[in-house]
């Protein structure tokens, strides 16, 4: 197996199209091109520790204002399942911590790993990370679900002064964790995973040392 | 393979990296309903289908026709003993009210209806030419690129998905009507993941090139 960048070569990462190392943009599709994004990992963790930072005050303020005639409930993330999970609502409850606690810690974990993989070498095969990372791209953008269901409950439920729901401000950090954990995943240039040379800090070394097989 | 081009960039054009793992092939056109797979991570380079881009223009337009309509129709409709609300889905986005949250209403329209929207546009600008055998259109690539740059942020299908959690929550309180929209905006999902499946962006960019 050769890649571009063995050959001498850059590629597009937009239309594949491949040209000689050193050219900067696309001459198929216009994309900026460059062999090997040298920040990718330092935007990584920007952008993953920014995510996390939101994902706190997401979890510990309320997501939803909900007023009836007899009580007034402003419900946390895990306090709204929990409440769910009393009156025997069971599937919902299990649904509501799958989306939004299970799989966004998942995320800042598996980018985490990712991440790290490339630094400092990984248990897991090439081919096994590059699938968690496409899992992960293609699950970040479904955690969106929860601030929309708050945004449908809130324009849905006005009813005067039988019942009404509004949203909280959990709702407005979820939603930035979700976008931010989303550039997390966006800024990870996959081709590192690949790369045989990488587990050595970039920076401090300059040859390019032939270490595979074949 | 590699004759060291110092200049000429011409030696390159039948070669094609992954865009996932840079592994570096000779271009194969597939047959139609074949495709070409990286044969390290498995990522589909090319796959080409018989007569995509007719099918793809009739899809798109079908999605600009179904936002338009399925944002100004009523959506949802729910009934507690004598008192009714129905919302559309311009109101949902636009729930969010007072301060910082005008910020997420405006993102959340834009999420469910005008990236989608703008999308379907995009493809349409950039296909219709190319499709019926004229010229790319002025800045066709441009667009392809921003609509490419669009697909992850573009979210009908989470937002129907959405509907569906924020009804089992609703079932309990009160009667739920659906409305016209709520149809549209179901078959507009589906129509949005066809849309993705059938679009070869190796085709597209190929044909803008020439």
């Amino acid at each position: 197996m050769i890649t571009a960048r063995d050959a001498g070569l850059v590629a597009c990462r937009r239309c594949t199209r491949v040209w000689p190392m050193g050219t900067e943009y696309c001459g198929r599709c216009g994309h900026e091109i460059t062999s090997r994004h040298t920040k990718s990992l330092q935007r990584v963790w920007a952008w993953w520790m920014v995510g996390l930072a939101c994902y706190v005050p997401a979890n510990v303020l309320p997501m939803l204002h909900t007023r009836t005639l007899v009580m007034v409930d402003e419900s946390t993330i895990i306090g709204g399942a929990a409440e769910l999970a009393q009156h025997g609502n069971w599937g919902v409850a299990i649904v509501i911590l799958v989306a939004s606690v299970l799989i966004p810690m998942g995320k800042f974990a598996v980018i985490a790993a990712l991440a790290l993989g490339v630094r400092h070498g990984s248990q897991l095969s090439e081919l096994r990370r590059q699938q968690l990372f496409e899992i992960v791209e293609y699950i970040g953008r479904w955690s969106m679900i929860d601030v929309f269901v708050v945004a449908l409950l809130s324009s849905l439920v006005q009813l005067g002064a039988l019942a009404a729901v509004a949203p909280g401000p959990a709702s407005l950090y979820f939603a930035l964790s979700v976008i931010f954990t989303m550039l997390s995943a966006q800024a990870f240039d996959s081709r590192l995973i690949w790369d045989p040379d990488t587990t050595v800090t970039h920076d401090e070394y300059q040859g390019a040392p032939e270490r595979r097989a074949e | 393979m590699d004759s060291h081009p110092a200049s000429g960039s011409e030696d390159t054009s039948d070669l094609i990296a992954c865009p996932k793992c840079d592994a570096l092939y000779r271009v194969v056109e597939p047959d139609p309903r074949e495709r070409a797979v990286c044969a390290r991570c498995h990522t589909v380079l090319i796959a080409p289908r018989a007569r995509a881009g007719m099918q793809l223009i009739a899809i798109s337009l079908t999605v600009v026709i179904l936002v338009v309509a399925a944002t100004i129709f009523p959506f949802l409709t729910i009934h507690i003993g004598g008192a009714w609300h129905s919302s559309s889905i311009l109101d949902a986005a636009l729930s969010f009210r007072g301060g910082t949250f005008y910020a997420l209403a405006l993102t959340v329209a834009a999420l469910i209806v005008f990236f989608p929207v703008l999308r379907a546009l995009l493809t349409l600008y950039v296909l219709v030419p190319v499709v019926f055998d004229r010229p790319p259109a002025r800045g066709a690539r441009a667009a392809f690129n921003l609509s490419e740059s669009l697909r992850p942020w573009s979210m009908a299908e989470v937002f129907a998905i959405g509907c569906a959690v924020a009804l089992v929550k609703v079932v309990d309180l009160a009667d739920v009507e659906f409305g016209p929209a709520f149809y549209m905006f179901s078959s507009l999902v589906i129509l949005v993941v066809v849309q993705d499946t059938f679009l070869c962006r190796y085709s597209v960019w190929k044909a803008l090139e020439e």
